[in-house]
């Protein structure tokens, strides 16, 4: 509270000296009173109020990215900007496109749901005066299997299943493989209808990497945002695959946690580990903790293990980053920048994601996150 | 004002004629004259410069792609440009577009030209103005409306025809089916069919109003039936005008994206059987791909847009020709 009438304060005095930012500081001003008012009815806002530190955010904010990550920066944005008035504007044109963007110096921070490759570091170096563009972990989202099988309710598979089954070697649902993993299920003698992204996307890209990493011999694909095998079915974004899964009996395809349900039921993953693991936020953020930083320096970027066998751990899950510049970010925009990164990676920030379905960071990592975000300059 | 007070004073004697000629020759000129002409040249020209401008771009970036192409451009069976070097190549969506259009045609066009000649000779005058008014309202529906009525209505419906094809003419190979979700060429043929249905009916109906009434009382006079009216004098007379509308349909549905990214389920690959789902069409291909396309995506995505250009303007070609031969015989347009 002390602090927010500090920033109301600062608020008030800047804005009798900058008159042409006159109208944004208002706006600053009145919503300020707003959350103020609103914390006195409601105390679970009021503790969301208190933990975002807006630290001399100002203004506006553009950035683009990743489309996996959108509805967490949005539900981010949501909180961040009734208690700081910042305006923050996150396109979700796209990984590429807010790679590309940030290495243009068009936005100052962009969403990637890959590490940055070494081409487009050293493209960034020319926009990070003295530093270079790096990868924050920041959101995890699991990648469902989701069937849809008359009578069969907890359907287990394992890597080599799910890589034959995509590359349309396992035809029928009674197979011998999905039977030995299902021993109690009655399987019914149908074709298997798999569905994949016919658009490039990060979910095919993180889907076919689980593939080619844990049965390379099943899945003999180079791997990337295109998807490779030959034959399947196929349909445009995530919603459009969930919807033909859901209207097909016998069909299975791969999609965000969030369009689990309604017909549609999860595959449970034999990873070797004494349980299969289903899919959820909880067990997506065990398997992101098996992973290793291997970004140098700043970079925060991560190698999952895909292989993981740790009980409970889910391993077919994507992060994604947040990229931003070690040092040499642009003197407007890095406290807003910084204070809205603090927010994301702070423990309310992260806590939201699992009502959300997405999955936290890990504390080993994003304690490590939170300090890189206090050295950016 | 200045050209009236000239005129008006008495000329030189040896300028009379030379000063007549360009006034024969230009008319009046007043400053509105100057503009219009200006105005509607300038408008000629800049039309030309921006296509020109289009065409030089789209080829450029064309050039730019297939010289990366890693695989054949023409022949090779995937689409995959975030490879490195790129492998694409056009031979699934060349093959898909053609076959969804013709579909689309061998259905829609009989049934338009029966819509046509029941408006123009057989409803009563009181009927065929609300349903011609019905017709023109499909024609404004958006095509994405289309594709959505189609993926989820369209497409779980037609599970029963397809056994149905499959049953009696499976042998055919052409109408085999394995049971997949029915998202295929036929399907997409079918919605297209729906979606240039208005056009052709609207201007074939145009074409069949115009028909002489000379012509059809004289075959009348003849003792010939309606039906028989309408195969001497109005089909004849309408065959190059039913074949104009046919090609404005064929352009619409060559280049139809959003219905086509809706329903079909596109794969990179070309399937004998069109109730199998797989296969893609040009339009289809650059909606789906471009959200996350590179640099190279995006260029190898308009060297696909460009033979969609080519193959378009062959076909359009080819109805000119065949409306010019049949001038001939018909005498219609005489």
């Amino acid at each position: 509270m002390k602090l927010q009438r500090k920033n109301r304060l600062r608020a008030l005095t800047l804005g009798a000296v900058a008159v042409s930012g006159a109208l944004a500081l208002t706006a600053c001003g009145s919503d300020d009173n707003g959350g103020g008012s609103k914390a006195s009815g409601n105390p679970s806002s009021a503790a969301n109020a208190s933990s975002i530190k807006c630290d001399g955010a100002k203004g506006q904010l553009l950035s683009d990215g990743s489309s996996a990550q959108k509805n967490a920066i949005d539900a981010w944005v949501k909180n961040f900007s009734q208690a700081c008035g910042v305006q923050i504007n996150y396109k979700a044109g796209g990984s590429g496109a807010g790679v590309t963007s940030f290495t243009q110096g068009q936005i100052p921070w962009a969403g990637s749901d890959s590490a940055l490759k070494p081409e487009e570091v050293a493209a960034s170096k020319k926009v990070c005066s003295g530093g270079q563009g790096i990868d924050l972990p920041m959101v995890g989202g699991p990648i469902a299997i989701g069937y849809n099988l008359n009578g069969v309710d907890n359907l287990v598979l394992d890597a080599p299943t799910l890589a034959k089954i995509f590359d349309g070697k396992i035809t029928n649902w009674n197979d011998q493989a999905i039977k030995k993993l299902n021993p109690s299920a009655k399987l019914p003698d149908l074709k298997i209808q798999a569905f994949h992204r016919s658009d490039d996307s990060g979910t095919t890209d993180n889907f076919t990497k689980y593939l080619i990493a844990t049965t390379p011999d099943n899945w003999k694909y180079s791997g990337g945002k295109t998807w490779q095998a030959k034959g399947g079915q196929s349909a445009a974004q995530s919603s459009g695959v969930a919807q033909q899964v859901k209207q097909t009996n016998g069909a299975i395809g791969y999609f965000e946690l969030s369009y689990v349900g309604d017909g549609i039921k999860p595959v449970s993953i034999d990873t070797g580990a004494a349980q299969p693991v289903a899919p959820s936020t909880d067990s997506a953020t065990k398997a992101i903790a098996d992973a290793k930083v291997v970004g140098t320096g700043s970079d925060l970027s991560l190698k999952l293990n895909y292989n993981t066998k740790a009980d409970g751990a889910y391993p077919i899950t994507l992060v994604t980053y947040e990229i931003a510049c070690d040092k040499g970010n642009k003197a407007d925009t890095l406290p807003t920048v910084k204070s809205f990164l603090n927010y994301m990676a702070s423990e309310d920030g992260q806590k939201l994601l699992s009502g959300i379905d997405y999955a936290p960071m890990p504390d080993a990592i994003i304690s490590k996150v939170r300090s890189t975000i206090a050295t950016l300059s | 004002m200045d050209t009236t007070k000239t005129t008006d004073a008495p000329p030189p004697t040896s300028q009379p004629p030379a000063n007549v000629q360009k006034r024969v020759n230009r008319g009046a000129t007043r400053p509105g004259d100057r503009v219009f002409l200006g105005l509607s040249r300038g408008s000629g020209i800049l039309l030309l410069v921006i296509m020109a401008a289009i065409a030089v771009f789209l080829t450029y970036r064309a050039s730019l792609a297939i010289s990366k192409d890693h695989g054949n451009f023409l022949t090779t069976f995937e689409w995959n440009t975030n490879l490195v070097p790129p492998s694409f190549g056009i031979a699934v969506l060349a093959f898909g577009t053609v076959v969804s259009s013709v579909i689309a045609m061998v259905l829609a066009v009989p049934v338009a030209v029966a819509i046509a000649l029941f408006l123009t000779h057989y409803a009563p005058r009181r009927m065929s103005g609300p349903v011609a008014y019905v017709i023109d309202l499909l024609a404004a529906v958006p095509s994405i409306v289309y594709g959505l009525w189609g993926a989820l209505i369209l497409v779980p419906h037609l599970n029963g025809l397809f056994g149905w094809l499959d049953e009696y003419l499976g042998w055919t190979g052409i109408f085999s089916w394995q049971g997949g979700a029915p998202r295929s060429m036929l399907t997409v043929g079918i919605l297209l069919a729906i979606m240039i249905l208005p056009i052709i009916t609207n201007v074939s109906r145009e074409v069949f109003r115009q028909v002489p009434q000379m012509h059809e009382e004289a075959a009348l006079a003849l003792g010939a039936t309606r039906w028989e009216v309408v195969r001497m004098s109005v089909l004849p007379f309408g065959r190059s005008g039913v074949i104009s509308a046919s090609m404005l349909g064929l352009g619409r549905a060559l280049g139809e994206t959003m219905a086509v990214a809706t329903v079909l389920s596109p794969t990179f690959d070309i399937q004998t059987s069109l109730l199998d789902p797989g296969g893609g069409t040009f339009a289809q291909n650059i909606a789906s791909k471009f959200g996350e396309a590179t640099q190279d995506g995006r260029d190898a995505l308009i060297a696909s847009g460009l033979v969609l250009f080519v193959i378009t303007l062959l076909v359009n070609g080819a109805a000119r020709a065949i409306i010019a031969r049949r001038k001939e015989y018909s005498g219609a347009n005489a």
